[in-house]
């Protein structure tokens, strides 16, 4: 009897565009398996889909808190992807964003007489000097001593957490509600509403103009090739002469900066205090956002928009057909599962084989 | 079946990758009982062919016979069904375990438990017959390259190989070893085994061959039978025109001290002593080769010398300037150019493209306006050095992986050429290379060394040392056992102090 016969076999190595039909692939396959669950719901998931692509883009208000969610979103996910390139395994954009929080929070409640041309850009440098601060521990423990970063990073979002507790349960005490949240900071250190109406606010902006400098120094930039060369192969990279360690220290520091500047415009530009949930995740959604877009600076704004949809989207079909909320993670998890089984098929192809 | 005459008959084997024909229209094929050579310029498709008959490509089109009997070869394993086993440039060996593990290890003749003892007699019966020097308790992680390859071998007979490919095996081998490795596979064709041989050296090729495919530019230019050949022929049969195999030496006026090396002691990477109290010097217009067999400290003095290794004791100067210890980019800033002998791992950048490998010396200098780098002088420059070198890729922005064995090498060598190092430190510069290539490689250390570079030149070809160097210094067990003019140098007295036989006075 002839039984045919399943085999992997190595692909030549990727192109650009199987890369971009791999991530988008992944993601639909994703909403594929996830309408399983929206069926379960006892929702059919056409319906289901519509309510949250309609949601998240069907009109002006919507889409701009499609906006206001992707702000946090590609900022995180610019700040893994960084620090991906030369593989240094930031897993602390979460913890860095409320170091940032923080310390943007200190400006913006201390000095409550100044003026929004100085408070705003203060709290903006103090929130990237905050995340800054909060990655350069676990680059400097590893560039040293050689600890390895995704542990020391992954511990720092515990502990960034428990220190943001015991402030806003200590001194940053809201006086009036005895909730665990800081004082509002004062009305000049709100950044500007750009649409009347709406929540977009200017971090919005900040955040795309991050994005582009992503794609600056990743394209064009000597920096860029650098990082690209120590991710591929630490060890030739510094036999040639680049500086490993310094580079290394270097992009987990913008990485921490921009991770703590989400914190930031969460707080003087949506929440205007600091509290306990200021970051739904964010910090953990940024390394799917990065690991979706390869890394590549299009590739991650495209990924963080398709979050924002998702986690907009999937309030707004709770809202309408009661498909629970949670299938946003969901969603979330199963594309990066998707993305790993879309990368592993780029490499190798599934051939039949007759015996 | 077994009694059929070809033991693989390869026919019209075509097989494309994106930009190359790396084999196009193949007919190949083995006798039982026969060594045969394949021989080809870099990038002429060798390899390709063999991991196509070890089922590791698949082909575009063609058809395969083994023993006259057509066969669909889909993976490695399909292939070692059919008696076809095939030793790679780089091994596959499970350093901490014993040999005997190694060999057992996903076997598919085991049950749940290794039967250790059987498995240790069969070896040991298998490496008698076959004249093998192996013991099977020792970890592999304490064998030479040399005992490795041999492991290797002794794994695919075990598995029952009746036809082995052995790709380039000699490039890492000591002639004592290479003559180990030739006894070895005699007796196995013998035996009625078949043997498949890639190498560049000619040498070599009409020693072991009784028949030599040629190929060039992925299709064959025709099988000869060793007898009815010469070197001058093969090699004019590769390359489409004469080799010079001859060069000629110019006599350059040495300048001042370039590299100078005092008393230096250097650990290897199991914390034992590589290097004693070496030292030397190289001028300006001066080469010094080192000869010695491979592992008597010649790496690891290499890697002092450019910083990718501490120095314990001792003193490195650069142009008089002390850099012991300093790092690679201090160094690499002077004008130090460093071929080191292991290109994949230490040399280059394989997932980055090869115009981003070509830059990555340079590309400092080509940044203009605050950080932007200059992608088109990036693209013209690695256009030249792909040209200048000959260099076998479809284009700048081909993956570095996908280039052939001796296409990385002269990628390696073009970058660090291209620089005009003041000191340039090369390992095995011309390992992996056809003959077309290593000439002109050599060719090109000798125009460099007229510039007025300083070039450390470390080899275990003994031809090669003798053939470009000024004055030659010998190590054996990290110790310089002599230093002497090349004119001087005869190779008894060499080959002597290489083996530790003989010591010069400082
Ligand atoms: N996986 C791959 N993807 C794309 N191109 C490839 C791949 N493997 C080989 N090639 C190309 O096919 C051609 C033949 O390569 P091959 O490795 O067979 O050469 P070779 O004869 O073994 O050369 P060498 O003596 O340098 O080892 C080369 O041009 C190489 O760039
Ligand atoms: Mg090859």
């Amino acid at each position: 009897m002839v039984l045919p016969r399943l085999k992997l076999e190595k692909r030549p190595p990727p192109t650009l565009k199987m890369k971009v039909a791999a991530a988008i692939g992944s993601i639909a396959l994703a909403l594929l398996f996830s309408s399983i669950l929206i069926v379960q719901a006892g929702v059919n998931p056409l319906v289901g889909y519509f309510h949250l692509f309609y949601g998240a883009l069907g009109d002006k208000l919507s889409l701009t808190e499609t906006f206001v969610r992707f702000c946090p979103l590609a900022l995180t996910g610019v700040a893994c992807a960084i620090a991906f390139l030369c593989k240094f395994w930031n897993i602390g954009a979460e913890g860095q964003l409320y170091a940032g929080g923080l310390a943007a929070t200190f400006f913006g409640i201390s000095f409550l007489g100044a003026p929004s041309y100085l408070i705003i850009p203060l709290m903006t440098i103090s929130g990237f000097l905050g995340g800054a601060f909060w990655a350069f521990i676990p680059a400097a423990l590893k560039t040293r001593w050689k600890v390895d970063e995704v542990v020391t990073t992954l511990l720092g979002n515990w502990i960034i957490y428990f220190i943001t507790g015991a402030i806003l349960y200590g001194p940053w005490q809201n006086p009036v509600t005895k909730w665990p949240e800081s004082p509002a900071i004062s009305e000049a250190a709100k950044l500007p509403i750009l649409i009347p109406g709406t929540r977009f606010h200017l971090g919005i902006v900040l955040a795309l103009i991050v994005v582009l400098i992503y794609l600056v120094i990743y394209w064009g930039t000597a920096w860029g090739y650098e990082l690209k060369a120590i991710g591929a192969n630490p060890e030739a990279s510094y036999s040639m002469g680049i500086k490993v360690e310094r580079n290394m220290v270097l992009a987990a520091i913008l990485s921490g900066g921009i991770a703590g500047l989400a914190g930031a415009f969460e707080v003087n530009g949506l929440n205007f205090h600091m509290k306990l949930d200021l970051s739904h995740g964010y910090g953990y959604t940024g390394i799917v956002i990065a690991m979706l877009g390869g890394l590549h600076p299009v590739g991650v704004a495209l990924a963080a928009f398709f979050m924002a949809i998702i986690v907009t989207g999937t309030q707004a079909m709770h809202r309408v057909t009661g498909v629970p909320f949670p299938l946003s993670e969901v969603i979330q998890g199963l594309s990066l599962i998707c993305l790993l089984l879309g990368n592993f098929l780029t490499e190798y192809r599934v051939r039949r084989v007759v015996e | 079946m077994i009694n059929e005459e070809l033991a693989v008959k390869m026919v019209g084997i075509t097989k494309r990758f994106p930009g190359v024909i790396a084999n196009n229209n193949i007919n190949f094929e083995v006798k039982r009982g026969e060594i045969h050579s394949l021989l080809g310029e870099n990038g002429a498709g060798k390899t390709t062919l063999m991991n196509i008959l070890y089922g590791l490509y698949a082909m575009d089109k063609g058809e395969i016979y083994i023993y006259g009997e057509k066969v669909d070869i889909g993976s490695p394993k399909d292939a070692i069904k059919l008696g076809i086993g095939m030793i790679h440039q780089h091994f596959t060996l499970v350093p901490p375990f014993t040999v005997t593990e190694n060999i057992i290890l996903g076997y598919e003749g085991n049950n749940l438990i290794l039967k250790t003892d059987e498995a240790e007699k069969r070896i040991m019966e298998l490496a008698e017959k076959y004249g093998f020097e192996v013991d099977p308790r020792k970890k592999v992680m304490y064998l030479s390259v040399g005992e490795q390859q041999r492991v290797e071998i002794l794994k695919a007979l075990y598995r029952g190989a009746k036809i082995l490919i052995l790709d380039e095996p000699t490039s890492v081998l000591t002639p004592p070893e290479t003559k180990q490795l030739f006894n070895i596979l005699r007796r196995m064709a013998d035996e009625g085994k078949s043997v498949i041989f890639i190498s560049h050296k000619l040498d070599e090729v009409m020693e072991i061959s009784d028949r030599i495919t040629v190929l060039r530019k992925g299709k064959v230019v025709s099988t000869v039978s060793k007898d009815e050949t010469s070197k001058r022929e093969l090699a004019k049969m590769m390359v489409g025109r004469e080799v010079i195999f001859l060069l000629s030496r110019p006599e350059v006026e040495v300048g001042e001290i370039v590299l100078d090396v005092q008393g230096l002691f250097v650990l290897d990477d199991r914390g034992l002593t590589a290097v004693k109290n070496v030292y030397l010097n190289v001028r300006r217009g001066e080469i010094l080769g080192i000869a010695g067999v491979a592992g008597n400290g010649q790496k690891e003095l290499a890697e002092a010398i450019v910083g990718v290794r501490k120095a314990l004791k001792g003193k490195i100067f650069v142009e008089g300037k002390n850099v012991t210890n300093r790092p690679p980019y201090e160094l690499m800033s002077m004008g130090i150019g460093y071929i080191t002998e292991d290109r994949v791992g230490k040399g280059l950048i394989i997932d980055l493209t090869v115009k981003e490998n070509l830059i990555s010396k340079v590309y400092s200098a080509m940044t203009r306006k605050l950080f932007f780098l200059d992608k088109d002088l990036a693209e013209r420059y690695s256009k030249w050095l792909i040209k200048e070198f000959d260099i076998v890729a479809p284009s700048p922005e081909t993956p570095a992986k996908t280039l052939s064995g001796g296409n990385l090498q002269k990628l390696l060598l073009a970058r660090e050429l291209a620089i005009e190092p003041t000191l340039l430190v090369a390992s095995q510069p011309t390992r992996g290379l056809d003959v077309g290539a290593t000439e002109y490689i050599r060719e090109r250390l000798l125009e460099q060394k007229k510039r007025g570079t300083a070039i450390l030149l470390i080899s275990e070809d003994l031809e090669e040392i003798l053939g470009l160097s000024d004055r030659v210094a010998v190590m054996y067990e990290g110790e310089i056992m002599g230093v002497l003019p090349v004119k001087d140098a005869n190779i008894e007295d060499i080959g002597l102090m290489m083996a530790g036989a003989k010591r010069l006075n400082r």
